[in-house]
C-alpha cells in the first residue's frame, strides 16, 4: 500500500538508461518536460508518447511497476482534470445544465492536461527509477557546477538533495513498522469517518518525527564525526562523459526540434 | 493453539528482488507452552510472528486458531490481535502518548473496553512489568532505553493476550535489564498460565526459562523440541552461525575426556551439580 510510491524509487537493473551519464539524464528530463508543454496538439502528444515508449522500453523498467507510481498522483490528476472540465469556457457546448457548463474545449484542454501530467511524471519518475540517488546528486552538483562562481551552494543543495532521497525507503519502511506495530495493539486505519481517519495517524506520525529527528542527529553526528565541513572534496569516481552520453544529447536535441517544428501543429 | 500449516511468504513480489522469507512452515503453538524461537539474523523470525497474529498475509498456506482459519472470510483480525499479542522488536519506538500511562491505555482503548476497565487493565500491565504510579504521568521521552521497553511491553499486555509474543526483548539492553524483563515475562507465563514466544539469537538467555526451541535456517524450521535435545545438535548449530549455551562445550569436553557426566545439561546449575558429583565421588 504505502510501497506504492514510486517516485524517488530506485529500480536496479541493467539498461542503457541506467549507465547513462547522470547528467544526461537531468537534462533529459527537463527537455522533456519543456517539450510537453511546447505541444498543444495531437500530433505533438503522440510525439512525446513514442518518445516516452521508446525510453521506458530502453529503461528495462516493467510497465506495471511504472503505473503503479501513477496510482498515488491519482486524485492530484483528477482535481487537475476536473477544474479543466467545468471551468474551461468554449464556443462548442456539449452539456449545460444549472451552473454547470461542459464545452468541447473544456473536455479537449482536460485531456491534454491530464495526459500532460501524467507524461510528466512518468518522465521524471522514469529518471529517478534508473538513476540511484547518488548518482543524481552527483550529477546535479557537477552538473550545475558553474554556480558555485555567483556564490550558489550547490554542494550543500545536493548533499540535502541526496539525504533526503536517501531517507524515502527508509521512512516508508519506517512507517511500515509502526503502523504494525500499532495494529498490533489495536489501532484501526481502515474504518470510520474522516476525522477519525485523521486521529487515526497520530500513533504513527508521533514516532515517526521522533525517529526521523533521532535519525537526523545520529547522521549529523556521524559526518561530523568524520570531519565533513561541506565544501572542497574530490570524488572516488569522477563523471565522464561517454560516447553514448554524446549519442544521448545528440538525440534529445533532434527529439526537442522535432516537438518545436510539429507539436503546435 | 496455533496451527501453521505450510506457511510460505516471499518479500516484495512482483519486483526483481524477491525474498523466500518463509519456506513451507509447519508448527504447532500449544496453550501454555513458554517457546525460544532462534535462529541467526535473517533467518526468517519477525517474519514468521508476524503472521501469527495476521499482520503479514501468507503468499500460501494456512494458519489455524483455535481451529479457525484465520484467513477465512470474516475472521475478526482485531479479536485475534488482541488475543495474540506481539511485542515487536525496539518497541519502545511506537510510543507516542504524552504519559506513560495514556499510552498503555491505547490498546485497551482500541478494543472498545469502558473507561474504568481501561485504567485497571493499564495499572495492571505497568505492575507486571515493574513500573510504580509513579511513572504514570511521566513523558515516555523522558524515560531510559530499559524503561521504555517496559512500557512498550505494557502496552501489549494491557490487551490481556493469550498469547504473548516478545521479538527479542532484550536487544541492546544490560545484562541486568535482560534478566529482569526475560524473569518478568517467566512470572507471567507461571501465574497466568498464558502461552509465550520468545524470539532471540541467543540460546543462553533462552535455555533458562523455555519448554521447548524452535530454530530457524534460513526460512526453514531446522530443528524442533525441548532444550536438551535442540543442544545435542550443537555442531549443526554452530554452522547455523548459532551457538549451544557455553555449559554445553564445558560438558561436551569433560564427556570427551572421559568424565561421565550426562550430556543433557543445559544450565550453568546442572552443570555444576554434575561436576560436583564427579568430582566428588573421586576423592
Ligand atoms: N520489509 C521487508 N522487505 C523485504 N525483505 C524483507 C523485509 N523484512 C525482512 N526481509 C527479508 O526477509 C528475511 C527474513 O527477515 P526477518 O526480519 O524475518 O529475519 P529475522 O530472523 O527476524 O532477523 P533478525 O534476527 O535480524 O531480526 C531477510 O532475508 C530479510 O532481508
Ligand atoms: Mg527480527
Amino acid at each position: 500500500m504505502i510501497r506504492d510510491i514510486t517516485i524517488g524509487q530506485y529500480y536496479p537493473a541493467d539498461s542503457l538508461l541506467h549507465r547513462l551519464d547522470p547528467r544526461v539524464k537531468l537534462l533529459g528530463t527537463l527537455v522533456f518536460i519543456v517539450s510537453l508543454f511546447i505541444a498543444d496538439s495531437w500530433l505533438g502528444y503522440v510525439l512525446a508518447a513514442a518518445f516516452l515508449a521508446l525510453m521506458i522500453r530502453l529503461s528495462n523498467v516493467p510497465l506495471k511497476f511504472m503505473l503503479r507510481g501513477l496510482k498515488a498522483v491519482m486524485i492530484l490528476l483528477l482535481i487537475s482534470v476536473g477544474f479543466n472540465i467545468f471551468l474551461t469556457d468554449g464556443e462548442h457546448v456539449l452539456l449545460e445544465f444549472w451552473i454547470i457548463k461542459i464545452t468541447w474545449e473544456g473536455v479537449k484542454q482536460a485531456l491534454f492536461m491530464g495526459t500532460r501530467l501524467i507524461f510528466l511524471i512518468m518522465g521524471s519518475s522514469l529518471m529517478t527509477l534508473t538513476t540511484t540517488p547518488n548518482q543524481l546528486t552527483d550529477g546535479l552538483e557537477t552538473g550545475l557546477g558553474f554556480l558555485k562562481k555567483i556564490h550558489v551552494p550547490i554542494h550543500e543543495i545536493a548533499m540535502m538533495m541526496s539525504i533526503a532521497l536517501r531517507f524515502i525507503p527508509i521512512l516508508i519502511e519506517e512507517t511500515d513498522k509502526i503502523m504494525k506495530a500499532q495494529m498490533a495493539r489495536g489501532a484501526d486505519f481502515e474504518t470510520g469517518g474522516l476525522i477519525q481517519k485523521a486521529k487515526a495517524l497520530v500513533p504513527i506520525l508521533v514516532p515517526l518525527f521522533i525517529s526521523s529527528f533521532r535519525r537526523a542527529t545520529d547522521l549529523a553526528m556521524a559526518m561530523e564525526a568524520r570531519c565533513y565541513n561541506g565544501g572542497d572534496r574530490t570524488k572516488m569516481k569522477p563523471l565522464k562523459y561517454e560516447t553514448r552520453d554524446y549519442i544521448t544529447y545528440v538525440v534529445f536535441a533532434i527529439y526537442l526540434a522535432l516537438m518545436i517544428l510539429v507539436g503546435r501543429l | 493453539m496455533i496451527e501453521l500449516k505450510n506457511i510460505n511468504y516471499t518479500y516484495g513480489g512482483g519486483t526483481t528482488q524477491q525474498i523466500h522469507a518463509l519456506k513451507d512452515v509447519s508448527l504447532q503453538i500449544p496453550d501454555g507452552q513458554f517457546i525460544g524461537l532462534i535462529g541467526h539474523t535473517g533467518s526468517g523470525k519477525s517474519t514468521l510472528i508476524q503472521h501469527l497474529n495476521g499482520l503479514v498475509k501468507a503468499t500460501s498456506g494456512d494458519i489455524l486458531y483455535n481451529g479457525q482459519s484465520i484467513y477465512a472470510e470474516g475472521f475478526s483480525m482485531k479479536g485475534l490481535r488482541s488475543k495474540v499479542g506481539l511485542v515487536f522488536q525496539y518497541p519502545e519506538h511506537q510510543l507516542f502518548e504524552t504519559d506513560v500511562f495514556t499510552d498503555v491505555c491505547f490498546g485497551p482503548k482500541n478494543l472498545g473496553l469502558d473507561a474504568e476497565e481501561i485504567r485497571a487493565r493499564a495499572r495492571e500491565a505497568l505492575d507486571l512489568v515493574g513500573l510504580d504510579e509513579s511513572y504514570d504521568k511521566v513523558s515516555p521521552f523522558e524515560l531510559s532505553g530499559g524503561q521504555k521497553r517496559r512500557v512498550a511491553i505494557a502496552g501489549v499486555l494491557a490487551m490481556k493476550p493469550d498469547v504473548l509474543i516478545l521479538d527479542e526483548p532484550t536487544a541492546g539492553l544490560d545484562p541486568k535489564g535482560r534478566d529482569e524483563i526475560l524473569d518478568q515475562v517467566a512470572k507471567l507465563h507461571r501465574e497466568r498460565g498464558i502461552t509465550v514466544v520468545l524470539v532471540s539469537h541467543s540460546m543462553e538467555d533462552v535455555a533458562k526459562y523455555v519448554d521447548r526451541i524452535i530454530v530457524m535456517n534460513h526460512g526453514q524450521v531446522a530443528f524442533d523440541g525441548v532444550p536438551k535435545e535442540v543442544f545435542r545438535h550443537y555442531q549443526e548449530l554452530e554452522t547455523m552461525g548459532l551457538a549451544a549455551p557455553q555449559v554445553t562445550y564445558i560438558v561436551q569436553a569433560l564427556r570427551a575426556k572421559g568424565f561421565p557426566i550426562g550430556e543433557d545439561i543445559t544450565t550453568v546449575e546442572e552443570a555444576k551439580a554434575a561436576i560436583l558429583q564427579v568430582v566428588g565421588g573421586k576423592r
